[in-house]
């Protein structure tokens, strides 16, 4: 690992649940020898709100459910060299693409308009809110990707095993066991 | 019966008759496949068994083994073709594992695995696809069909109830149920009927009983699809 200057990795999740950043935290103590070759610019974990131009690594969970998620993604890609799509949802919309076959109206009438119990219902509109996407999308339909970690989440082994193959120079390489889907 | 061919370098016998995948399966070679399953016809759809036979493309679940052939398998080229169909059959359909009582215990999940798929590369389609719910004891979830026609083949050739089949051309094709009303519990189908348990992938679900096996003790937890593991969990 080199030591001649700290990589800046900067992280996010978008259309995710943030359990592929805490599945990143369980690398726990291994952190430390993290630090020790890179800094975290924008991310959750240092509430920075932009990516510096020089990151290195930019690290994204969640794929892309509404317009937000689509310029957080591109904001990444223009500042990061290298661009890792970590988790299910990041890699094939997981979860919030199972929403995909059903008609956008659809969704929010029922969970705005129809749903038992909810009386006078609106459908927000404030300028503020990103608007939804029709359909939820993966984040290599939108960007180039160049690594991808799967997992619903990934372990902390497997973040861990691509972070230091990355750091050391290595072409990242999941073996049986550290690769899965779910 | 000293026939041998080459597989990868290592020579392989046969007996007349057996298919390259069939050779080498007994010779104890993974060859990568979905459609093919010892105990039937070969269907020859997936291609995911595509080897070189002297230089040219076949596949070698339907390819008869012959004398001195040269037979090249675990190479990138081919791998990497592997890989690209692999793919496409992922985001033809909806394949999300996290959530498939069949994870784990997938043989389209455990040769993505082999074949190092590490997305999905191509655009998803997210086609909207019904499940049928209809029958007591199965599932039927078409999200994850990749039309190996297995099902269509052991209710048929096995059963003899024709209670599947495949219809439609090209990328329309779909696995419909022989029933006026298509739906399964207008069949005469069983949990004990060997169509029940030949899905490779989650279509075809024993009800209540998802999940059963906990993740880390799972069929390909335990051994790579390449270590010749049976999937005989959560069907």
């Amino acid at each position: 690992m080199s030591a001649t200057r700290k990589l800046k990795v900067a992280t996010t999740s978008l259309a995710g649940c943030f359990g592929c950043h805490m599945s990143f935290l369980d690398i726990d103590e291994r952190l430390f020898t993290l630090l020790e070759h890179i800094e975290f610019d924008r991310s959750p974990l240092t509430d920075i709100k932009h990516c510096s131009e020089d990151c290195d690594i930019g690290i994204i969970e969640g794929g892309l459910c509404n317009a937000e998620n689509v310029h957080v993604l591109r904001e990444f890609r223009k500042n990061c060299k290298t661009l890792i799509a970590i988790g299910a949802c990041a890699i094939n919309g997981g979860l919030p693409a199972q929403r995909n076959h059903l008609p956008l109206t659809t969704i929010l009438e029922e969970v705005y308009h129809t749903s038992p119990g909810l009386a006078n219902g609106m459908i927000p509109n404030d300028p503020e809110l990103p608007l939804p996407l029709n359909q939820v999308h993966p984040i290599h339909e939108v960007v180039k990707i160049d690594y991808f970690i799967p997992g619903c989440p990934p372990s902390g082994d497997a973040i861990w095993k691509v972070l230091t193959d990355l750091i050391a120079g290595r072409e990242p390489e999941l073996g049986h066991g550290l690769m899965h889907y779910d | 019966m000293s026939h041998t061919f080459t597989l990868d370098g290592r020579t392989i016998p046969f007996a007349e008759g057996q298919t390259i995948m069939q050779a080498a399966s007994a010779a104890g070679v993974f060859i990568p496949h979905l459609c093919y399953h010892p105990e039937f016809k070969p269907h020859g759809s997936c291609k995911l068994c595509t080897v070189k036979v002297n230089g040219r493309q076949t596949a070698s679940c339907t390819m008869r083994a012959a004398p001195g052939m040269n037979v090249e398998s675990d190479t990138e080229e081919i791998n990497g073709e592997r890989r690209a169909l692999t793919q496409m059959l992922f985001v033809e359909g909806n394949h999300f594992c996290p959530s498939c009582e069949k994870s784990g215990n997938c043989q389209l999940q455990a040769t993505a695995y082999h074949l190092g798929m590490m997305s999905p590369h191509y655009d998803h389609f997210f086609p909207n696809r019904a499940v049928d719910a209809s029958h007591p004891e199965v599932l039927l979830d078409f999200n994850r069909c990749i039309l190996c026609s297995l099902c269509v083949r052991a209710s048929r050739d096995v059963d003899g109830k024709n209670v599947f089949g495949l219809s439609g051309r090209g990328i329309a094709t779909r696995l419909i149920v022989n029933a006026k009303s298509g739906q399964l519990a207008d069949t005469d189908f069983t949990l004990a009927d060997k169509a029940a348990q030949v899905c490779p992938v989650g279509v075809i679900l024993r009800k209540r009983r998802g999940f059963a096996v906990p993740i880390g003790e799972r069929s390909y937890d335990k051994a790579p699809i390449s270590a010749g593991a049976e999937t005989t969990e959560g069907r």
